[in-house]
């Protein structure tokens, strides 16, 4: 790799939405900016490329939003999902400083998309991006360039140079760039299976990573050794359930399955293990990865029966399909008499009741070891369909803490004054744990505007 | 129900779209989609021919090649457009037609030309260099004129109409009397002002690059009417000439030739930049497609509209019967061609569309239904 030149006033690592904001904040600032993006042209973006929306803070309608979202209700939705584990400062902040995330997009070509058909129920608190993550990306690419941003794709950071919390400079290969100001955006390091294995054991070979290989966390671990203070624990990620045939990598949105709570969920010896009508779905399929990653071998089965199909988002792969339960154990290779048994208990436990897929209809099972407490119908009508299921992690939540400005904390209790950091890799910052639709661009947006604008005044003495 | 490569691949593709459905703000093949959790042919062709290969879905996509999914739906559409053409067209045999059309197409003008230079030179003799007292009716004779085309006119009206038939009958659509007219006319407007070419929000497509661009769009429209009024500039002239008792020339300022220089302007500007777009254009999203076929049509009514205006400045010259000749071989080709070029894409577009106004307001899908369930 050969840069235009040798030092530049901001450098960011990472092409996501996040370090393309920053770029492109501290470009429009007038500083002298390169970005490193980690992943070839064709893989650019690292996980933006699977988004698909942001969650702003608005008072009345805001371009494709209806009503209002206010900050006390926005609040109460973080504080349901986080538990309390957020920086109420850093988090009230980025809820104050979302609502003008969708105009400065658009502002710069972005294209936003009014509620259709799958995104009308969520057209009040989400702005759904046209076409998904990967067309703000081309947007903002494309803006970058024209600001005469220098982009350089398959540039992994290799090395960096910090001296007291200073920033000097990194390298990439051979190839050595400094810089006034350092904007480290390089997402987290849920791509790394090894490291992953250091938190979770081996069972983390079994997990698909639903999101692009390139986060790695490379640049994450660069910044830890070199004294940054970190956020969250290794072993937190965003795990669902996903198709057990999706990839390996880079999976994204399709390869979800959406008709747990339509069935039942059997692991490798063909017994239930959890309630698969506790709640609503969107409210539950984040536990289901980490429901999946404590079954044997991680793997656990789907089944419902005729009575569910059509009723839920069709899956990227086809089910396997039988006329009998004991068929259907054979074809997924459970013990037939151990799954018939399951069904069949299963079945008798089954209460009489109205069954109504929009709302708790409480119709649920007696008497077995695991109840399932809503939407319990029987499994009579075939044939059956059973899909594979794998823990999918989406995202991890360790990594470096930063202050309002978007400054690297370090170890020691000093702040870098020149390092700052946005989306991924800093946003367990305001997400402890759990999960908010839109959340992770939210805050990568606003800390990516943040952190670009800040490195700008650094570099050029402001 | 047929089942090709082309068939399997689109319904790969479109399974894996209906199970993100990211792209649904950029077009009515996503909302139709995702009305449907099966699809079979007939539920593709409609598919094939409500997408107006705008690009947008392939840049934008999240499983684009060199992702192993390797998306490329108006890739896969357009493939499956260039089979499907060939499957409706009537009768049934000249569907073979589509798979090298460039090339039949440039050979047929080739003859017909040629067949016309000969024939005028044979019945203007030692005149084909002369200045002739009623313009080009002087070289050939309005009566031979509108016998031979109306001959050629009548069969290429049977063909389209045949091969419309074929496929307005896989879409489900009932009698045009029993039709649903709101939605006809919601069909009609989406195709008129080539909605599906805005991108969604009115930013335009992504062509011929990743960049959203109006371009394609105006081209088109300019193309579109510049052939309505080239073809109002005809029939114009028809009813003067009959009606009328008015036989051509005419004055500029008479109808056929306002309507005739205005649509020659278009026909000459929005052919050329959409072949510009074209030579210009990312070859992804269009596949593994016979582009000869576009070019081939393009080139047709570029040609139709310049030989025209030509022939309009220098009927009272000696250049009369050379340019007539060239004319009327350019005209003739492209009649020969419409049923089985280009030409057709725009009615299988219109009915696609007008099925989706149907499919939209009903909340459920029309084409595809499996058979059992249709007679159920």
């Amino acid at each position: 790799m050969k840069t235009g030149f040798d030092h530049y006033d901001v450098l960011v690592a990472g092409g996501g939405q996040a370090g393309l904001i920053a770029a492109i904040v501290a470009a429009e600032k007038g500083a002298r900016v390169c970005l490193l993006e980690g992943a070839p042209r064709t893989h650019r973006g690292g996980n933006t490329r699977h988004t698909r929306n942001l969650r702003p803070m608005h008072i009345g309608p805001l371009s494709v939003l209806s009503g209002t979202y206010d900050e006390a209700e926005y609040w109460d939705d973080l504080m349901r999902v986080t538990k309390g584990k957020t920086n109420e400062a850093l988090a009230r902040m980025t809820l104050r400083n979302s609502t003008e995330a969708v105009a400065w997009l658009e502002e710069r070509g972005v294209q936003f998309q009014p509620p259709l058909g799958g995104t009308l129920h969520l057209g009040r608190t989400n702005a759904f991006f046209m076409g998904g993550g990967k067309q703000l990306l081309n947007a903002l690419y494309r803006h970058a360039e024209k600001l005469g941003v220098e982009v350089h794709y398959d540039a992994m950071v290799s090395k960096v140079e910090i001296d007291a919390g200073e920033f000097k400079s990194l390298q990439v290969g051979d190839h050595t760039i400094s810089a006034k100001a350092f904007v480290a955006a390089a997402g987290g390091f849920e791509a790394n299976i090894e490291w992953l294995k250091e938190a979770w054991g081996d069972i983390a070979e079994n997990f698909l990573i639903r999101g692009t290989p390139y986060n790695r966390g490379d640049l994450l671990r660069l910044l830890l050794d070199a004294g940054a203070r970190q956020i969250g624990e290794p072993n937190q990620c965003h795990a669902v359930a996903i198709d057990g045939r999706a990839p390996k990598f880079d999976g994204g949105i399709c390869t979800r399955v959406d008709c747990v709570s339509l069935g039942i969920v059997v692991n490798k010896n063909a017994e239930r293990f959890y309630d698969e009508g506790e709640d609503f779905w969107p409210k539950r399929y984040a536990i289901w990865g980490r429901l999946v990653a404590d079954q044997p071998d991680q793997v656990a089965h789907v089944i419902i029966d005729q009575k569910a199909r059509g009723a839920f988002m069709p899956p990227v792969f086809p089910p396997v399909v039988a006329d009998t339960i004991g068929e259907l154990a054979e074809k997924i290779g459970l013990d037939p008499a151990t799954l018939e048994k399951t069904v069949a208990d299963y079945n008798a436990a089954v209460q009489p009741g109205q069954f109504d897929h929009t709302e708790l209809d409480g119709v649920h099972t007696n008497g077995l070891a695991v109840n399932k407490t809503n939407w319990a119908r029987t499994l009579d009508h075939p044939p059956y369909s059973a899909y594979s299921l794998r823990p999918g992690i989406t995202f991890t939540y360790l990594g470096v803490e930063v202050s309002e400005k978007a400054q690297m904390q370090m170890a020691d209790g000093t702040q870098s004054p020149n390092i700052f950091a946005a989306g991924e890799i800093m946003a367990g910052n305001v997400l402890g744990q759990g999960y908010l639709a839109g959340i992770g661009m939210t805050i990568g947006n606003v800390f990516g505007r943040i952190a670009g604008s800040e490195a700008a005044d650094y570099a050029l003495n402001r | 129900m047929r089942s090709t490569d082309k068939t399997t691949e689109a319904a790969r593709v479109m399974t894996i779209c209906n199970a993100c459905r990211y792209c649904e703000g950029h077009c009515a093949v996503f909302q139709a989609m995702e009305l449907r959790l099966e699809f079979n042919s007939d539920t593709l062709d409609y598919l094939a021919n409500l997408c107006h290969n705008c690009g947008a879905c392939y840049h934008n996509c999240q499983y684009a090649p060199p992702h192993e999914f390797q998306l490329n739906v108006p890739s896969a559409m357009a493939e499956l457009r260039q089979e499907n053409y060939g499957v409706y067209a009537w009768p049934g045999f000249m569907g073979k037609l589509f798979a090298n059309n460039g090339l039949w197409v440039s050979l047929l003008s080739v003859v017909v030309i040629t067949l016309f230079f000969g024939a005028t030179a044979i019945l203007t003799g030692a005149d084909f260099f002369a200045v002739h007292q009623n313009a080009f009716y002087g070289v050939i004779s309005h009566n031979v004129l509108a016998s031979v085309f109306g001959v050629v006119g009548g069969f290429v009206l049977v063909a389209l109409v045949g091969s419309i038939v074929k496929f307005w009958r896989t879409m489900n659509l009932p009698s045009p009397l029993r039709l649903d007219y709101p939605r006809v006319m919601q069909g009609i407007k989406d195709a008129l002002s080539l909605k599906y070419l805005d991108g969604g929000n009115g930013q335009g497509c992504s062509y011929p690059s990743e960049t959203p661009s109006m371009a394609r769009r105006w081209f088109h429209q300019m193309t579109f009417w510049g052939f309505m009024l080239c073809f109002a500039a005809t029939s114009t002239a028809t009813i003067l000439h009959y009606g009328f008792d008015l036989p051509a020339p005419y004055g500029y300022v008479s109808l056929p030739k306002l309507f005739g220089i205005l649509g020659g302007i278009g026909l000459i500007v929005g052919p050329a930049g959409l072949l510009v777009l074209k030579a210009k254009a990312d070859a992804a999203p269009k596949g593994k497609t016979n582009k000869g076929m576009d070019i081939s049509f393009l080139v047709l009514l570029f040609l139709t509209s310049l030989t025209g205006l030509c022939l309009m400045l220098v009927r009272d010259t000696q250049y009369v019967g050379i340019t007539l000749s060239l004319h009327l071989g350019v005209v003739m080709t492209l009649f020969l061609s419409m049923p089985y070029g280009k030409f057709i894409h725009g009615f299988y577009r219109l009915i696609a569309l007008i099925v989706f106004a149907v499919e939209k307001n009903d909340h459920k899908q029309l084409v595809g239904v499996c058979q059992d369930k249709k007679t159920a």
